[in-house]
């Protein structure tokens, strides 16, 4: 079975983002950027299931601008046997992100797509449940378990009230959440392997795809800012503080 | 002119998290019809049409709507599309699992977890775990969207219910089905809606210590028990306690962090609260910083006197 993979690059993790003085959106130059920490989780859980013989080839799929492209050799360092990346310097949204993977899907033929459940930068958390919507394929959404036995995936899911276990029928999308697994680190070897490794690059055009945005961004603002905090010496006193600010 | 809010419920209850995405539905300055999709949900449907503000309740009954999954919630949103101009739900796990779904079919691009609406095309919606503030006008004709509660009231009983209609499903083959749920069991109030948090991290050292050391403070205040993604990683509390960018959302009267140092995913999940606490031997931590009162010291000595000092 061919599991296809689609990952983002986005502003390292560990970085905070700066909001840009003109409020056209935060600053991205000089800034780290690395793949999105679920679709690694994603990548990861697909090798998973390579090494225990569930899947047969892991091709791993990105949009956006060419540098991006380095977060497919990421991908390569970890194990994934092929990637297609689909260059645009345009902003994509979750809705074109997911017609463009549709198109793909059309293509290769993958028995199942894991997703990230949300990038850390726009935080929107759709790209998976649209591109089921769009297959008419079934959908396990924030996955921290995932278990396939021929046509069928388990996957235990995290909701608000605890865990749920769903049973797909494959083909099937699956979004990971936090706890699927810990992505292991790239040896040094296959990161110079992955350096000399081909991508197929392609444009949204070459799938017939529009990808303009049905958003206009008006403005992008600093959060509020919260007022100073003080420091007390005892529990007493922050029982008294608390008291006098009407939250006891 | 109507707008349709999917409600999230268990079929015996409506969830605070449906009345606070009612006042932000109720925003958009248009009727809301409330939907139920749901198993023997009679009761969560009445439950909804005491809400101020619903002119009608849409109750759809049918064994395949159980549990809430994606594939029949999602067809039966679409079906019932074409009278809408938006279509709103909470950004709960279930809404945030139905809803893309539903605006893709609906080929409408949704937004996600809005925090003010500025016009019924135009909102405010955070980015990068909250640390910047994005405006969106949104082009489609059809408006999909889902709610962050924390940053709506939650719309109270009114005085007369709306009337309950009750809607056809055509249960349809979905590929997936329902096999098993743990939900955690408490009496304490539930997490996104109490009016104090008490939530601790890995300094807590041990599932034995957090339950030991929070959870009888949390009952003194009448707290729901929070807990960092550290803590919940490293088995100390279950995952569904996880308050933070990708958990949780909160936005408390009082939140006390006790032994978490404030990560930015954490801060992304809390931030918003009216009063934060934080206990923490090192003064230097992120929580410190955005922290309105900071009690610096070992939490295993300091817990025990806020215990005394409470009384």
């Amino acid at each position: 079975m061919k599991v296809l993979v689609p990952i983002k690059q986005v502003i390292d993790a560990n970085v905070r983002p700066r909001v840009k003085a003109d409020g056209t959106g935060v600053d991205l130059a000089n800034v780290k950027l690395s793949i999105n920490p679920f679709c690694e989780i994603a990548v990861e859980e697909a090798i998973r299931l390579k090494e225990k013989g569930k899947a047969s080839e892991i091709v791993v799929v990105s949009i956006g601008p060419a540098k991006a492209q380095e977060i497919i050799r990421s991908a390569y360092a970890l194990g994934a046997d092929r990637g297609l990346f689909v260059e645009t310097e345009e902003r994509v949204e979750p809705l074109a992100v997911a017609k463009v993977l549709q198109a793909i899907i059309a293509a290769e033929q993958p028995g199942l797509v894991i997703l990230g459940k949300q990038a850390i930068d726009d935080d929107s958390n759709q790209t998976g449940q649209m591109l089921a919507g769009l297959l008419g394929w079934p959908q396990a959404t924030f996955a921290s378990k995932l278990e396939v036995d021929g046509d069928r995936a388990t996957v235990t899911r995290e909701v608000d009230g605890g865990l749920e276990t769903l049973a797909l029928t494959l083909p099937a999308i699956v979004t990971t959440d936090l706890r699927l697994n810990n992505p292991r680190y790239p040896t040094l070897p296959n990161i110079m392997k992955a350096k000399k490794k081909a991508i197929d690059v392609k444009k949204p055009e070459d799938f017939g795809i529009d990808i303009t945005p049905r958003l206009k961004v008006l403005k992008v603002s600093e959060p509020p800012a919260r007022k100073p905090g003080i420091k007390v010496a005892s529990a007493e006193e922050l029982v008294k503080d608390l008291k006098a600010a009407g939250v006891l | 002119m109507t707008t349709l809010l999917l409600a999230d419920h268990d079929n015996a209850t409506l969830g605070s998290a449906t009345a606070r995405a009612l006042s932000a539905a109720r925003e958009l300055g248009a009727d809301v019809h409330v939907l139920i999709a749901g198993s023997n949900a009679k009761p969560a449907a009445e439950a909804a049409a005491k809400l101020e503000g619903v002119a009608k309740v849409l109750l759809a009954d049918d064994p395949s709507l159980d549990h809430q999954r994606a594939e029949p919630a999602a067809a039966l949103v679409v079906a019932l599309a074409k009278d809408y101009d938006a279509i709103v739900a909470p950004a709960t796990s279930s809404g945030k699992n139905i809803l893309p779904r539903a605006a893709a079919l609906l080929d409408v691009m949704q937004i996600s977890d809005i925090i003010k609406v500025v016009a019924p095309n135009t909102f405010e919606r955070p980015i990068y775990a909250g640390n910047a503030i994005e405006t969106v006008e949104s082009t489609d004709t059809k408006k999909v969207i889902t709610v962050r509660g924390a940053a709506f009231p939650a719309a109270k009983e009114g005085t007369a219910a709306a009337p309950i209609e009750t809607v056809a499903v055509t249960p349809a083959e979905s590929g997936s089905a329902f096999v098993s749920e743990s939900l955690s069991k408490s009496d304490r109030p539930e997490l996104t809606a109490a009016r104090i948090v008490v939530s601790g991290g890995r300094a807590l050292g041990s599932s034995e210590k957090f339950n030991e050391v929070l959870l009888p403070l949390a009952d003194k205040l009448h707290a729901a028990v929070g807990a960092s993604r550290a803590a919940v990683d490293a088995g100390y509390a279950p995952n569904d306690f996880q308050v933070g960018q990708t958990g949780k959302i909160v936005a408390p009267e009082l939140y006390i962090a006790i032994g978490l140092s404030g990560a930015i995913q954490h801060l992304a999940g809390m931030k918003d609260s009216k009063v934060i606490v934080a206990i923490n031997k090192d003064e230097d931590a992120p929580i410190v910083q955005i922290a309105d009162y900071s009690l610096i010291g070992d939490l295993f000595t300091i817990i025990p006197e806020l215990d005394k000092a409470l009384g």
